[in-house]
């Protein structure tokens, strides 16, 4: 099953592109836009779910300069750190926590 | 008198207003994304930590990170649950499609970790993908009876504690059997009268809570904003008896100071569920600031017990970063 696929009438654009992600919904679509949307290059991004009844979620970027693809590569790439690092933090304090209230772990 | 100055992103709760106190260093609702500036504001807090219960904070996130992490744990996070019931017998007044979906309801002690899904809907249940239990009881007339008990019929109710489970293969050696079967073993199932009999075959599997919410790993979870109070008048006497009953208990404290007289005083703003009573006095209102703190959430997760609570939590974000990968994976070809 595709993931993501681009459903685009210009091909020839690649500053601006949606993309269209196989079951993601709101969790995924507002977490990877509040990213990609600080972006300095990016014009617009935004999201929606077309229909609550199909599981599709409808990704849009724009770009002043360079690919949309890239934007949305480096999005993601931002949010795999955002989650290694908010699992190392809440490993850190958990454990310390942990032993300075005596709980085993 | 309208604004606090400090670093802080806030909203100042006015009485029917609310207004944004952005402070002119950029914060997270500005700033381009980078993660070394993330790794410097962001902190993690455990406030409380109960086991099946915890309260944490988290501090220079974005709200919509927050909210997708909620979201995960609500319903992308697996655990188990029954799904499928064999009635071979039921002769008690409940009805089957009742009893079964009672019977899906209840929280079941096993860790979802070790199980994989059930895919293929006509496959057998195997040992990796699935837990059975067995629920055989029939109720009579109590014949020990005598005038000391009051007990007339035995069985007539039917709790959790009555489902056995028949572990699968080599599920015996790899789960302890103290570790399998229904968190709580009081939860009534059904009333039965001498003469009614249950005979069925459960079985358990693993999902999420997108599927079903009796797949939910936790009772609720959820997520709110660092309430501050700050007092910029004296508030003295009966005022400040008035003032301490417009917030939650515990919020603002009374104290004595040197010529006797009672004085407000801001305790401890946390656990205040923001009501905005005082603004109901108009010799209060202006004594007051009422404000939330952007970026700084508390969190709490109420697990339903087949899981720790940081557990949990931690799962959630496993589940997104490897969504992520699975994308970039997907976008390399």
């Amino acid at each position: 099953m595709p993931i993501a696929q681009i459903a685009e009438r210009d091909l020839s654009s690649e500053k601006s592109k949606t993309f269209v992600f196989q079951d993601e919904g709101h969790t995924l679509g507002n977490a990877l836009r509040c990213v990609i949307s600080s972006y300095p290059d990016v014009q617009f991004c935004g999201y929606t779910v077309p229909h609550p009844a199909e599981s599709k979620m409808h990704f849009r970027i724009q770009m002043n300069k360079g690919q949309a693809i890239d934007a949305l590569k480096r999005g993601l790439e931002d949010l795999v750190k955002i989650c290694d690092h908010t699992l190392e933090k809440f490993d850190e304090e958990m454990s310390s926590y942990k032993s300075d209230h005596n709980l085993v772990t | 008198m309208d604004t606090i100055n400090d670093e802080k992103p806030r909203v100042v709760l006015k009485e029917h207003k609310i207004i944004p106190n952005m402070p002119t260093r950029p914060t997270i609702f500005d700033d381009v994304f980078d993660i070394k500036v993330f790794k410097k504001k962001f902190s993690v807090v455990i406030v409380r930590y109960e086991h099946y219960e915890m309260e944490f904070d988290l501090i220079g996130i974005h709200p919509s990170l927050v909210n997708a992490f909620r979201r995960l744990i609500l319903s992308d996070v697996p655990s188990m649950a029954i799904e499928k019931v064999h009635i071979y017998n039921n002769t008690t007044i409940i009805q089957d499609e009742v009893l079964a979906h009672r019977l899906g309801l209840i929280p079941l002690k096993a860790d979802p970790r070790l199980f994989e899904y059930h895919t293929d809907e006509h496959a057998d249940y195997m040992e990796n993908d699935s837990l059975e239990f067995e629920l055989k009881i029939k109720c009579t007339f109590n014949k020990e009876l005598n005038n000391s008990s009051y007990d007339l019929y035995k069985n007539n109710n039917v709790y959790s504690k009555h489902i056995k489970w028949l572990p699968k293969g080599n599920q015996s050696k790899l789960l302890k059997g103290i570790d399998v079967g229904p968190i709580h073993d009081d939860i009534l199932i059904a009333k039965m009268r001498p003469g009614h009999e249950l005979d069925l075959k459960l079985i358990a599997v693993k999902s999420c809570g997108r599927d079903h919410a009796k797949f939910s790993p936790v009772a609720t979870a959820f997520y709110r904003l660092l309430p501050d109070i700050r007092l910029v008048q004296k508030v003295e006497g009966e005022a400040a008896e008035r003032l301490q009953k417009c917030f939650s208990p515990g919020v603002i404290e009374i104290e004595k100071n040197v010529d006797g007289k009672q004085v407000a005083k801001v305790k401890n703003a946390r656990y205040d569920m923001s009501s905005r009573n005082v603004y109901r006095y108009d010799d209060l209102k202006d004594s007051v600031i009422l404000s939330k703190v952007q970026d700084h959430f508390i969190f709490t997760v109420e697990s339903v017990g087949a899981m720790a609570s940081d557990v949990i939590f931690k799962e959630a974000v496993h589940i997104l970063k490897n969504k992520c990968l699975s994308l970039l994976e997907e976008l390399q070809n």
